[in-house]
């Protein structure tokens, strides 16, 4: 990096903070006005005995809030979390991943369309063509990812095609150590995806990265038209990623790795360089979401650069105000970078992956 | 060395200033380095020995989607049979590839394999002589395996054996083989698939990466082509790749593997041996001669092999005889790792030898054995030495095959001796990987020959351990690899 650059990229790290802090008053201000905010928050804040519009005024203020609790978007009636403006709106309903029981879910109304056009603007021209049609890969049903890959195709000027994928009966499977049928089902899924593929003029993807080794068992990606690759839903580990770029996807189509989920958007990563040696990082789509890597033992504390810790996420939109959510990953802290000034996450992995890991060699 | 990060175009790699080697990824012969890599550590000093690329599973299935069979299909077995005795040189004596500009001495490899697997440096020599001798035997065992057939029969595809018309077409492209990493020795097993001219794809033991990659480098060196070798240390997806996508796989695990396996025809589980040695009512009040055969079958290799004896049966004299053994049993003691006496293992996992030594513990409050070797160890039977931790040589006098210790294999010279009558022997001892019989009673011995709990038998004084290379192993290879189709020609 030369001074210059250097230099540019703390003085846009100081506006991204300043614009940040701005964001967080201003959000702050509308979920607990009694003319904006949602009954949740307000009730909330008439029992912690603060003010939080008068008290927030910056994000490092946002640690007066506790960590927020997933549960609450499970056992809260989702109209609670309906900001005044948007009464009499009727809400979309997205789910979390979930395994079965009462899902945990999230509503909006235009959360998520804003989020991918803002993902849109990100993407290469040449390997995400404008008019270029899609292949949803990936999870179907009360999921924020259906509609949103749908939304960024129409966005792009192109259509999507789906094929039916229910996560959750997935995960059952696994958990009943049914291996053989969750092999079928994949297979099953990828089957169709692929003859889409082979079938009609598609250039983009979005899959995850078991989905895309898997596919390509049936066809070979670049050979089949496909430009750019949009992945996401599980960890990456560097071998993976170079797996992908080198082999399955044969350096012919861009791959775009990205983290996200249902109650944050999703987080580009940043091109890869050879310095990088394939480790990915990742930025939030600040300022209307922030990840923070944290000290698990001590959450007050964000970790140093190059550190692991726990990745914390904070969601503040005027649809949805959700402080200091401790995700199930963990990440390690990297520097700002380029049309991403603040902080990003490296190498996110399922939180206390390495300990798990540990114990299982000991078989 | 570290580069100052400023110098004007260089690039700082992260792993400059190691100097252990990385054990590479062999795909096809191919050495890929992958960015995910585990750390092998010394069991006795828990420093770093080296790293082992790891393989991710989607990498597997797609090199094994391609077969590598033609690399091997057109050297005949003559010439495989010489490279095997090269190779056997090289394997002894040659400085061989270990890495991407790595190399391994024998000595190297000697201290490589007893730093992480425990195993001292003696016992690593006695394996060494082993692998050695399946290469230069390599001419006996395919005779074994094949029945005397004229080998170019493989070559051509059909021929004459006892002047009928055979034909032989080879079932897998490949061999997969998930190795454990208990004892150099279990490698022999698939090294005939080479000289039956069929690739092999290896996953390592965690714990011992080491014989294998110095085999292929091996076969490699004398010529072989390296296309018929992929080496590929990997996790539990990784290991489920190889055996879905070889046509035939060699697993090693314990008996919930076997179990898991035992309806796949395309899978050979190997699994516990629970050898045994059989003292027929003839012989049984010359046991005393049979001591140091007993002592042999329970401790050689320390003790960590399927063909150890972990039972030995006896009609009469059941207490003088585990009292015999016993004595000779508490002698063994660990040593230093260069120590050419040595003959106990360390564990390279502690925990294991936690686990094992309680789970005995455990079976001696069931009333019904008594842990002879007690009488004369000194002290605990979990020790440690140099850093390394050692379970000391144990045998177990029991009243039946119902004590739940009579029937047990462990990772070290373990035994129970138990008295039966020898008319009710065969219903008792279950499946038995190798049986020596100490009796002159040809009914005896017929009876023996006619059970299918037997899979490999000695007849008279020969430890368990003493393996004929003319023999198969826990089913025929050959047979396993290759399928005989009927042939006539008009």
């Amino acid at each position: 990096m030369s001074v210059e650059t250097e230099v540019a990229l703390g003085e846009a790290a100081r506006t991204a903070a300043e614009q940040l802090d701005a964001h967080v008053r201003e959000i702050v201000r509308w979920h607990f006005s009694p003319e904006t905010g949602c009954p949740f928050w307000i009730d909330w804040a008439k029992q912690a005995g603060w003010d939080p519009v008068a008290e927030v005024r910056s994000y490092a203020d946002l640690r007066r809030f506790p960590h927020f609790q997933d549960e609450w978007l499970r056992d809260e009636p989702n109209e609670r979390w309906i900001p005044r403006t948007y009464t009499g709106r009727p809400f979309y309903v997205f789910e979390t991943g979930g395994t079965t029981g009462m899902p945990k879910q999230r509503i909006g109304w235009e959360d998520h369309l804003r989020d991918y056009e803002e993902f849109s603007e990100t993407l290469d021209e040449a390997s995400f063509p404008r008019g270029a049609n899609w292949l949803m890969l990936g999870p179907t049903g009360p999921r924020r990812l259906r509609l949103a890959i749908e939304h960024l195709a129409h966005v792009r000027g192109g259509s999507c095609y789906h094929v039916d994928l229910d996560p959750r009966w997935v995960k059952r499977l696994i958990a009943e150590k049914d291996f053989e049928t969750a092999k079928r089902y994949k297979k099953h899924v990828v089957e169709q995806g692929a003859a889409l593929l082979k079938n009609r003029k598609i250039a983009c993807l979005f899959t995850t990265p078991l989905l895309l080794e898997a596919l390509d068992e049936f066809v070979t990606v670049p050979d089949a038209g496909i430009k750019g690759v949009f992945c996401g839903g599980t960890q990456m580990t560097p071998q993976t990623v170079r797996f992908l770029v080198e082999e399955v996807l044969d350096n012919r189509a861009q791959f775009v790795p990205t983290y996200g989920n249902t109650l944050m958007g999703l987080a580009c990563s940043r091109p890869l360089t050879p310095q990088d040696d394939w480790s990915i990082t990742y930025h939030a789509p600040q300022p209307r979401a922030v990840l923070r890597v944290v000290d698990p033992e001590n959450t007050d504390r964000t970790v140093g650069y190059g550190e692991w810790g726990r990745v914390e996420l904070s969601t503040l939109t005027r649809e949805f105000f959700m402080p200091r959510f401790l995700e199930r990953d963990e990440a390690i802290r990297r520097e700002p970078w380029g049309r991403f000034p603040w902080d990003g996450v490296g190498e996110v992995r399922p939180f206390g992956a390495l300990e798990q890991k540990t114990i299982e060699g000991v078989y | 060395m570290a580069m100052a990060p400023s110098s004007p175009g260089m690039r700082a790699y992260k792993h400059e200033t190691m100097t252990i080697p990385n054990i590479p990824i062999l795909r096809r012969g191919q050495v890929y380095d992958s960015l995910d890599k585990a750390e092998l550590k010394s069991v006795r000093t828990g420093e770093p020995v080296a790293t082992v690329s790891q393989a991710n599973a989607a990498l597997i299935r797609r090199d094994l989607r391609r077969s590598s069979r033609e690399a091997l299909k057109s050297v005949p077995v003559a010439r495989m049979l010489d490279i095997c005795a090269d190779a056997g040189r090289s394997f002894m004596e040659a400085t061989l590839p270990l890495g991407e500009n790595g190399t391994q001495s024998p000595q190297e490899y000697v201290e490589a394999l007893s730093a992480t697997s425990g195993l001292p440096h003696a016992l690593v020599r006695r394996n060494m002589a082993k692998i050695h001798q399946v290469f230069t035997e390599m001419p006996t065992i395919l005779r074994g395996l094949t029945r005397g057939m004229d080998l170019d029969v493989i070559d051509r595809g059909s021929g004459e054996q006892a002047g009928v018309p055979v034909s032989y077409f080879a079932v897998a492209d490949a061999l997969g083989v998930v190795l454990p990493s208990n004892s150099p020795g279990v490698n022999s097993l698939w090294m005939p698939a080479v000289a039956l001219k069929v690739p092999v794809v290896l996953k390592p033991g965690r714990e011992e990466p080491w014989t294998p990659f110095r085999i292929v480098q091996s076969f490699v060196a004398a010529g072989c082509p390296p296309e018929a070798f992929s080496f590929y240390p990997t996790d539990h997806e990784g290991s489920g790749a190889i055996l879905e996508s070889c046509g035939r796989a060699l697993i090693f695990g314990d008996q919930s593997t076997v179990e898991r396996y035992a309806r796949n025809p395309a899978v050979q589980p190997h699994g516990p041996g629970w050898s045994k040695v059989l003292i027929g009512d003839d012989c049984v009040d010359e046991w005393p001669e049979f001591v140091d055969l007993i002592v042999a079958s329970i401790a050689e290799n320390g003790g960590r092999s399927c063909i150890n004896a972990s039972a030995v049966v006896v009609p009469r004299h059941a207490d003088a005889i585990a009292d015999a053994v016993a004595e000779k049993l508490a002698a063994i003691e660990p040593r230093a790792a260069t120590d050419e006496q040595a003959t106990l293992a360390g564990f390279a996992n502690p925990k294991m030898a936690e686990a094992m030594d309680a789970a005995i513990d455990d079976g001696l409050n069931t009333a019904g054995a008594e842990e002879v070797t007690r009488r004369y160890r000194g002290g605990n039977r979990r020790v440690t030495r140099d850093g390394s931790t050692y379970l000391l040589p144990t045998l177990v006098k029991c009243r039946s095959f119902e004590h739940p210790l009579a029937n047990r294999e462990f990772l070290f010279p373990y035994a129970s001796v138990v008295e039966v009558p020898q008319a009710r022997m065969l219903d008792e001892i279950g499946p038995s990987l190798v049986v020596t019989a100490l009796t002159r009673d040809e009914a005896f011995i017929g009876q023996i020959l006619a059970s299918s709990n037997v899979e490999r038998l000695n007849i008279g004084p020969l430890p368990t351990t003493r393996v004929q290379w003319d023999q198969p192993h826990e089913g025929n290879l050959f047979e396993f690899l290759y399928r005989r189709r009927a042939i006539q020609r008009a």
